[in-house]
């Protein structure tokens, strides 16, 4: 027994020194293992006293933990040291960028016509689309533009052929919605659109998103409430709205529609034309001929009509200068939005 | 239309300041597009006379001349040709302040004293152009302040009027719309007819009355053309926008401006016969006033005479009839032509004139009379002359009819959403001129004659709502059912698509809808596009079949600006003439060219290939849930490259194709880099199959790896399908996870390793069965394909 602590504190000193995992195994089997030498100290006690037996176990015991505690410990030492030497190994640059493909986007004419439908949706409209060639009936005739209507030359229109041409406006959708749909309606008809004009604020395609709503009580008070509510959530912005008296022959009364000016709050300036306001579209109540061109009985229902350009609308938003930018596609404008 | 504030205010003159005023009228619906001064900024100028005019010792083309300015006699020096004695012209003194902030001083020219300078029109502002200093008449007040004496404090109101407005095409409507809006009494036009002094006529008949149910005339002899018109005339007519040319034509174009009403005066010795109002006869011809002679169709009506057509009818006059210098007497005339009739007329000879705009729109077709005997009395205050009888011929059933319309009390609120009191609805009317009485429940009114665009209930709401302001009536939310609408699941929104291409890398682009023909050949030569018959310019010609042609073009215009990465998208309409007529296809395409990845640390610079853009548009029909309904098969496109070009089918049915633009395309176009087209159609992208639970499978798979060695020509999505149809129903899974050519296999040969994942649903498959079903492929393959197994 006499050599028990001269073996505890060599085995603790190779414990100490040991420098992985391996060793301290070989340590653990040499002293603590079956044929270890703590154990044979262990086995020795049966040749002891009765009276000494139990004090010299005891004090064995707790050689023998002390021992295991440490190999236990310096395993989780070595293991932590393995690990942190791995993690600094492993350390990268966070701050590189990402791999893999980058993000594309949508144009901004469809996301403003998106925008456009949730709020409408948001009240119960439905979209709608149709065709772009368009028949001389639905794009004009239907809506009480006769032929040689001086409206017409309000058109510009790109024809085809004598009964053909590209539309000019979305109308012609709600056309075809009133042939085939009883009343209530509620419908938006978002798309492109065709006019024969091309110069720095004119493009010969351009986008409208065109609104009707039908029911058995809606008049000129519900119109106006809808398009300034509109105008209000489009912009994010409480501005100002005006309506005047203006012509289209599909709609009695017809109304233009101003905003404050977006870039100078009504002050006047370049975007406004130093006049304060914007016209952002134009609306009125359905013409009671067009009612009747499409079978609705006028007498029991009526309804409103309100058309905007998508492009005219984006460029206020999103301060865009110049019209063309929307066709051109260079991926620099793309890319802003 | 141009009006002068000063004139409008010979009407009508409410308390209001001219941005007041035009502000009223456009809330009413006349949209006031611009305020103008009509003179510049100018001070210190004075009627003077010259008195003496010399020429100037050292220089050619300048005058010394002595001018009368009221008080003393000044020295001016002028280079106008037409600085003659006797002539009475603007002066601007010394210490004027000219337009441009220009100020006048004494000064020497040519070594001669000139105290101020004579003026012409431009150089106050008058006009934009002039020739020579502006001549004052002969009764002007030498010495008066200029802007008092021609009062040039007044304002050009630029009215952009709506075409159903045409009775506020002259100073007369635009007053009646602003006293009704003011509440105030406009002041009615009163002068003295003339007095018939002679008998003479001129015969006139009407043939096609439908189109000219009113035509008054009357003959004048002995007019001095030679006379001026007053500068009062010449003014007005200036403010409004038309140069003054003689007496007799300012006359009728200052009855144009005042009450709307076109006019003409022929000079009546060149006339042969009687007037004949008439459609054109094949084979005539006639020289219009503007110089340019016609020949009229057969569906245009004419103002003839026994020798053929005098006048285009509500457009031109003829030059052969036209006043002259050397007219003595005339035949002065007022019509009325039938707006729909006329509609159209001007523009098909390329015309539009103030006449036709009037007559188009819808002139006053009682109005006639009054218009020659305004004119008559203006005309012979001026250039003298003896007036004959008025004659008016008339045709009554083609005179227009104006029913009476009926307004319910009840629309108002109905319509409108307010209700408007009685009076007020009377007051509002009346104004207008629409006579009112009251019925049952509301009013009956007749309509003017002035206005063309009142014949339904509608039409007269929106008169009481414009007249009583548009933003005074009341504003609401609207009310509705709250119904769900009906959605199908079984579809992909187009902005999931949208959003799903985004993701990849894709911008959305929009490219218009016509495009160059020559560069659509290039894709569907075999397609006769529809063409417009008034495109925009030759490369905006056609109708697409393809979104591609746009496509390649925005590709191209980045690429040319330095940008060598372009991935974009669209989706639209194409146009495709078949023989079930013309079809509108909703379609998408995308192209790819540059490097696969954006330049950045972690890629080396792969150019993009077919599989890239394959990747994108696979992953894009996944979203359906239905990937096996669609297929790619090797095929062929114009403009695409034979060997990488792939058919896009659909449950069976071509739809589209993928593939890499033709090498002989990429460098007629100019691209430095191949590119990669997608295009088909959109309803299959869309479409979409509802999501179906199928039990989980408690028991392992197995999975065997087979590389079979084929001919290159086979195709793998054939090979891989046939596999599938003979691996039996324990196949779960099959996966080509190799494709080797190269050292080892035969050149003309190339490995494909494939992955087979058996399971079964109520046991675990034994090697026994799974090994029957790999011999059963190994079968196939080698029956099929010659297909070898690869050591």
């Amino acid at each position: 027994m006499e050599n028990l602590e001269p073996l505890a504190n060599e085995a603790k000193a190779a414990i100490e020194a040991a420098e992985d995992g391996a060793t301290l195994e070989q340590l653990r089997v040499d002293y603590l293992g079956k044929k270890g030498q703590i154990t044979a100290l262990l086995k020795g006690l049966g040749k002891l006293s009765a009276e000494d037996r139990p004090a010299a176990g005891a004090r064995i015991n707790v050689v023998k933990q002390e021992l295991q505690d440490l190999i236990g410990a310096r395993k989780s030492s070595l293991e932590s040291a393995a690990i942190e030497a791995q993690l600094a190994a492993e350390t990268i640059d966070v701050s590189l960028p990402g791999r893999g493909q980058s993000t594309g986007g949508i144009h901004p004419v469809t996301r403003t016509i998106e925008r456009m439908e949730d709020f409408f949706a948001a009240i119960g409209f439905e979209v709608v689309e149709g065709p772009e060639i368009e028949d001389d009936y639905h794009n004009f005739e239907a809506l009480n533009i006769p032929a040689h209507h001086p409206a017409r030359a309000m058109h510009d229109t790109f024809y085809v052929d004598e009964t053909t041409v590209l539309r000019t406006h979305t109308s012609p959708v709600q056309v075809r919605v009133m042939e085939n749909q009883q009343p209530p309606l509620r419908i938006i008809c978002p798309g492109r659109v065709y006019r024969c004009d091309s110069d720095l604020t004119h493009t010969p395609m351009f986008h409208q998103v065109e609104g009707l709503l039908i029911d058995e009580s809606s008049s000129f008070a519900d119109l106006k409430g809808v398009v300034e509510e509109f105008l209000r959530v489009f912009f994010e912005k409480e501005l100002a709205v005006r309506f005047r008296p203006s012509y289209f022959p599909f709609t009695e009364p017809s109304a233009e529609v101003d905003i404050q000016c977006v870039g100078c709050g009504g002050e006047g300036c370049r975007i406004c034309s130093h006049t304060g306001w914007l016209e952002v579209m134009g609306c009125g109540m359905v013409h009671p001929k067009v009612l009747k061109n499409c079978n609705i009985d006028g007498e029991k229902y009526s309804g409103f009509a309100f058309g905007m350009g998508v492009e005219r609308l984006a460029m206020l938003r999103y301060g865009v200068s110049d019209l063309r930018l929307f066709f051109d596609n260079d991926l620099r404008f793309l890319e802003q939005f | 239309m141009n009006i002068s504030e000063q004139w409008l205010r010979e009407w009508v003159d409410p308390p209001l300041s001219t941005e007041e005023l035009a502000h009223q009228i456009t809330m009413a619906g006349l949209e006031v597009d611009a305020i103008d001064p009509v003179a510049g900024a100018f001070s210190g100028v004075v009627v003077a006379e010259i008195i003496a005019a010399e020429q100037h010792p050292d220089a050619d083309k300048l005058r010394v001349c002595q001018v009368s300015a009221g008080g003393e006699t000044v020295q001016i020096v002028c280079g106008a040709t037409n600085a003659r004695v006797g002539l009475k012209a603007p002066l601007a003194t010394v210490g004027a302040l000219l337009p441009g902030d220009f100020k006048i001083k004494a000064a020497k020219l040519r070594g001669v004293e000139s105290q101020g300078m004579l003026c012409a029109e431009q150089e106050l502002g008058l006009s934009d152009e002039s020739d020579g200093l502006m001549e004052l008449s002969g009764d002007a007040p030498v010495g008066a302040d200029l802007r008092d004496y021609l009062q040039l404090d007044d304002s050009v109101i630029e009215i952009g009027l709506t075409p159903n407005r045409a009775d506020c095409l002259g100073v007369a409507g635009v007053a009646r719309e602003v006293g009704l809006l003011n509440n105030l009494p406009v002041t009615p036009l009163s002068f003295q007819k003339v007095e018939q002094s002679i008998e003479d006529t001129f015969p006139v008949s009407l043939r096609d009355a439908d189109r000219c149910p009113r035509y008054v005339g009357r003959v004048i002899r002995d007019v001095d053309v030679s006379q001026p018109s007053p500068l009062w005339l010449q003014e007005k007519l200036r403010r409004c926008g038309i140069r003054s040319i003689d007496a007799v034509v300012d006359v009728t174009n200052y009855l144009l401006l005042e009450l709307g009403q076109p006019m003409h005066a022929f000079d009546l010795d060149k006339l042969d016969g009687g007037i004949v109002v008439r459609n054109a006869v094949a084979g005539e011809s006639l020289e219009l006033l503007d110089g340019q002679t016609i020949e009229p169709r057969d569906d245009t009506l004419v103002i003839a005479d026994a020798n053929g057509p005098l006048a285009l009818a509500g457009i031109m006059g003829g030059q052969a009839s036209a006043v002259s210098d050397k007219t003595r007497n005339i035949f002065l005339e007022a019509a009325f032509f039938t707006p729909v009739l006329l509609a159209g007329k001007a523009r098909s000879y390329g015309l539009h004139t103030d006449s036709s705009h009037r007559f188009e729109r819808g002139v006053d077709f009682n109005g006639q009379a009054e218009a020659l005997e305004r004119a008559s009395q203006l005309l012979l205050d001026i250039v003298g002359g003896k007036a004959g009888p008025l004659v008016e011929v008339v045709s009554e059933n083609d005179v227009p009819v104006r029913p009476d319309v009926t307004l319910r009390a009840a629309q108002i609120k109905r319509i409108l959403g307010f209700e408007l009191p009685a009076a007020e609805v009377e007051r509002i009317l009346g104004g207008l001129g629409l006579g009112v009485t009251v019925v049952e429940g509301g009013w009956s009114c007749t309509v003017p004659s002035w206005r063309f665009d009142i014949e339904l209930e509608a039409d007269l709401l929106e008169e009481l709502a414009r007249v009583y302001g548009y933003n005074n009536l009341p504003v609401s939310h609207i009310r509705a059912d709250l119904v769900m609408p009906a959605r199908t699941e079984a579809l992909t929104s187009s902005r999931a698509l949208r959003r799903h291409l985004s993701a990849r890398g894709y911008r959305e682009a929009i490219t218009y809808s016509f495009v160059d023909p020559k560069l659509q050949q290039v894709f569907d030569p075999e397609l006769d596009p529809v063409a417009l018959a008034n495109p925009i310019s030759a490369d905006m010609g056609v109708m697409r079949t393809s979104l591609l042609p746009g496509l390649v073009s925005a590709v191209l215009r980045n690429t040319n600006r330095q940008q060598p990465r372009v991935r974009l998208f669209e989706t639209g309409l194409r146009f495709v003439p078949s023989a079930d007529g013309l079809q509108q296809i909703s379609t998408l395409a995308m192209v790819v060219t540059g490097p696969r990845l954006a330049e950045t640390w972690s890629s080396v610079d792969q150019p993009t290939d077919f599989y890239d853009i394959k990747g994108d548009l696979e992953s894009v029909l996944a979203l359906s849930r239905q990937a096996e309904a669609f297929g790619f098969e090797a095929g062929q496109r114009s403009a695409l490259h034979p060997g990488q070009t792939a058919c896009i089918t659909y449950k069976g049915q071509q739809v589209g194709y993928v593939g890499s633009l033709h090498p002989t395309v990429v460098a007629e176009l100019g691209l430095n880099a191949p590119l990669y087209v997608v295009e088909m159609d959109l309803e299959p992208v869309l479409s979409a199959i509802l999501p179906k639970f199928e039990e989980l499978s408690k028991f392992p798979e197995v999975r065997r790896d087979l590389a079979v060695v084929v001919d290159k020509s086979v195709a793998s999505a054939e090979l891989m399908s046939n596999v599938r149809a003979v691996a039996g129903t324990y196949l779960t899974d099959l996966r080509l996870f190799d494709v080797y050519e190269g050292k080892g296999i035969d050149p003309k040969r190339k490995s494909l390793a494939l992955g087979l994942t058996f399971r079964d649903h109520s046991r675990t498959l034994s090697d026994d069965v799974v090994n029957l079903a790999v011999d059963q492929v190994i079968d196939s393959l080698e029956k099929n394909y010659k297909g070898e197994l690869r050591n």
